[in-house]
């Protein structure tokens, strides 16, 4: 049965082996939804949260997550939208699948996450019921979950190509048209993507109670909502190269040509040296303007663990590095950088994440306050840690069963 | 110090605030417990985790940092500020489903327990840190049940709770307005907080009102509010005629 269900003319593990990665990942994934339920059922005491860390590690990994994931929107964007006046991004083809999948792990497995958040679960729907059209968590909620759904029908058509299905003649049919229509949700997802991405950085920067994350910006949106769209449209397409690129080494195949690993090093490279410009003026902007302005300056919001270093390695080793790491032709060339590279495009936005969310709060506002420090519990490491385990649960089922790389044969004879 | 920041809200003639004298506050606390049991805030058998810990009307030790003789302390009391920003406060704000609300009628920024779905937005967006999140269920001493006020519901676990400037009592005037004949949106009433204090460190009111103890009292010269600097317009405003008291009231003030 097995067997039958691999794509015709290429090789994968044998069964056995298979199941033992699956139970393992299973096992990691029972261990997340054992904290997951300790969560639901004792409260949110068994976390590391409290009245100044109303935020913490489920929405930073969930922050992190979604811009990780960015990959499947934009990478469709280019490919679907972009690629007729482009024809060089028509090479993405090869890899836009695997992107679907992954962005489909990422923002299912963060809205589990989010489930756990949330001090009223049962209270979820509350937020399409009661909408407050002024919050950008409104926003979020709107277009995380149409965006999932916009995944689910991006990721539906990637299933019935699998031999079996594909065999089975009105799923071939409803698969075939849903590709033909696909670019169709490619562009709503594009549209849905740039929104929710925005305002998931609308979150920290509309709160001008907060001077850390507070930001001016244009109109109604601060000027994070701009600079997370473009950070995670930087790091998204990388995400999925790296997990490409994991892909190959565990199944010791290649799966790509290495021509789409250096467009999306360039591609890659020239937003992340864009988004560091902004973000150097963003940053510029707030510590001589807009924070002085609340009477603070850009030494009162570093102190140890959150200290300078994070503004250093976020901006210097995991900004500037990468850009010349992915846009410099001899580095590219080398594996080993242009995968360091991906690595700390991806590694220094999920640092931005967590100071926009965590070192954020552990700032004092009032000057007779006191810093905080904010330390996860297991029972947040654990949901988190399964997200990743239901990630690599889908992609390892999605590359036995789906033929989700297109010249995986030839490259491979 | 004038109260202009009311003047987005010209077509309302009430604005309840408090003025907190620290002249007159000893810190005994009485504020604090009063306002725990009038809004029945639960509490636990251990309340060492002061960042866990349920509470309405938190007291801040100032200290004036230098060494003996020259030492001073002063204890600052802080409720929700029921910031009078315009168009919004910092929670109502970003509240995404309008559990946390401001009655423009009143000025009072309120929550609404039942409808919170405890995303905690609201307390990270408060830089005044009002707002307490209900970490465990509520539970009281068998003895003490029959005495939770029963205008007050509790909050249930997983949602988030702050001061309400003793809505309840609001309501409970202007019944009794009603009642009497009288115009319901003019009363005054005295919150919990106000009433119990020993030295009358706090006075309450419609700063709207010029005639008023708490609008005379927001425009003394000692007067300053806790972070004006950000904009949100606190209608809480304090008292005080140490200079080092009123430097830390803001950033650089």
């Amino acid at each position: 049965m097995d067997k039958a269900l691999i794509p015709e003319g290429v090789k994968r593990c044998p069964l056995p082996v298979f199941g033992l990665w699956l139970l393992f990942l299973l096992a990691v994934i029972a261990w997340g939804i054992y904290a997951g339920l300790t969560v639901l059922i004792k409260g949110l005491n068994v976390t590391g949260l409290n009245n100044y860390f109303g935020f913490g590690l489920y929405i930073t990994v969930d922050l992190g997550i979604i811009a990780l994931g960015a990959g499947a929107f934009f990478s469709g964007f280019m490919y679907y939208g972009l690629s007729r006046f482009f024809p060089k991004l028509k090479e993405l083809h090869k890899i836009i699948n695997l992107a679907v999948i992954v962005g489909f792990c990422c923002y299912t497995g963060a809205l589990l996450v989010l489930l756990l958040e949330i001090g009223q679960p049962l209270r979820g729907w509350f937020g399409y019921w009661h909408a407050n059209v002024h919050s950008m968590l409104t926003e979020v909620i709107f277009c995380i979950s149409c965006y999932a759904i916009v995944l689910v029908i991006e990721f539906v058509p990637i299933i019935l190509e699998n031999r079996k299905l594909d065999a089975v003649k009105p799923l071939h049919v409803f698969g075939h048209n849903l590709h033909e229509i696909m670019a169709i949700f490619a562009m709503t997802g594009t549209f849905l993507s740039f929104f929710h991405q925005g305002s998931l950085g609308g979150v920290p920067g509309v709160m001008f109670g907060r001077p850390f994350a507070y930001r001016t910006g244009f109109f109604i949106w601060p000027w994070t909502f701009f600079l997370f769209t473009l950070s995670a449209m930087a790091c998204g397409p990388a995400f999925t190269a790296l997990i490409c690129r994991i892909i190959e080494k565990v199944s010791n195949k290649k799966l790509v040509d290495r021509s789409v690993y250096e467009l999306i090093a360039k591609i890659t490279g020239s937003l992340l040296l864009i988004y560091l410009i902004l973000k150097t003026m963003d940053t510029l902007y707030w510590a001589l303007d807009t924070a002085p302005g609340f009477g603070l300056k850009l030494s009162d919001f570093y102190r140890e663990p959150y200290g300078m270093w994070l503004l250093f390695a976020e901006l210097g080793l995991c900004g500037v590095l990468p850009v010349i790491l992915l846009l410099t032709p001899q580095t590219r060339n080398s594996n080993g950088l242009l995968f360091l590279g991906f690595f700390l495009n991806c590694a220094g936005i999920v640092i931005n994440r967590f100071a926009m969310t965590v070192e954020a709060l552990a700032i004092p506002v009032m000057p007779f306050d006191q810093w905080a420090v904010y330390i996860p519990t297991w029972a947040e490491w654990a949901p988190c840690i399964a997200m990743l385990a239901y990630g690599a649960l889908i992609v390892s089922l999605s590359y036995r069963y789906l033929p989700i790389f297109p010249r995986e044969k030839e490259l491979n004879p | 110090m004038s109260g202009s920041a009311h003047s987005e809200h010209a077509e309302s003639k009430v604005r309840y605030g408090m003025v907190i004298d620290l002249d007159k506050c000893t810190g005994c606390g009485a504020c604090s417990v009063a306002c725990q049991q009038e809004n029945n805030v639960s509490f636990r058998p251990d309340e060492s985790d002061k960042l866990r810990t349920l509470s309405w009307m938190t007291l801040y030790r100032l200290e004036n940092g230098a060494g003996y003789p020259d030492y001073r302390a002063a204890m600052l009391p802080r409720p929700c500020m029921h910031c009078d920003s315009p168009h919004h406060s910092p929670c109502t704000f970003v509240c995404p489903v309008n559990a946390t609300i401001r009655d423009e009628h009143t000025g009072i920024v309120d929550h609404v327990a039942v409808r919170c779905i405890g995303c905690r937005y609201c307390m990270v967006a408060c830089p005044y840190h009002a707002r307490s999140f209900n970490w465990w269920d509520p539970k009281w001493p068998k003895s003490m049940e029959a005495m939770l006020t029963p205008e007050v519901s509790p909050r249930m676990r997983g949602v988030v709770e702050k001061c309400t400037f003793c809505h309840h009592r609001l309501n409970l005037a202007r019944d009794r307005a009603r009642l009497n004949g009288e115009d319901p949106d003019s009363v005054v009433y005295t919150p919990a907080c106000a009433e119990v204090c020993p030295t009358g460190a706090i006075t309450f009111g419609n700063l709207k009102d010029p005639n008023s103890d708490v609008a005379k009292l927001a425009k003394d010269p000692r007067a300053f509010r806790l972070l004006e600097k950000l904009h949100t317009e606190p209608k809480v405003y304090y008292l005080s005629s140490a200079q080092w008291i009123r430097r830390q009231s803001d950033n650089g003030l």
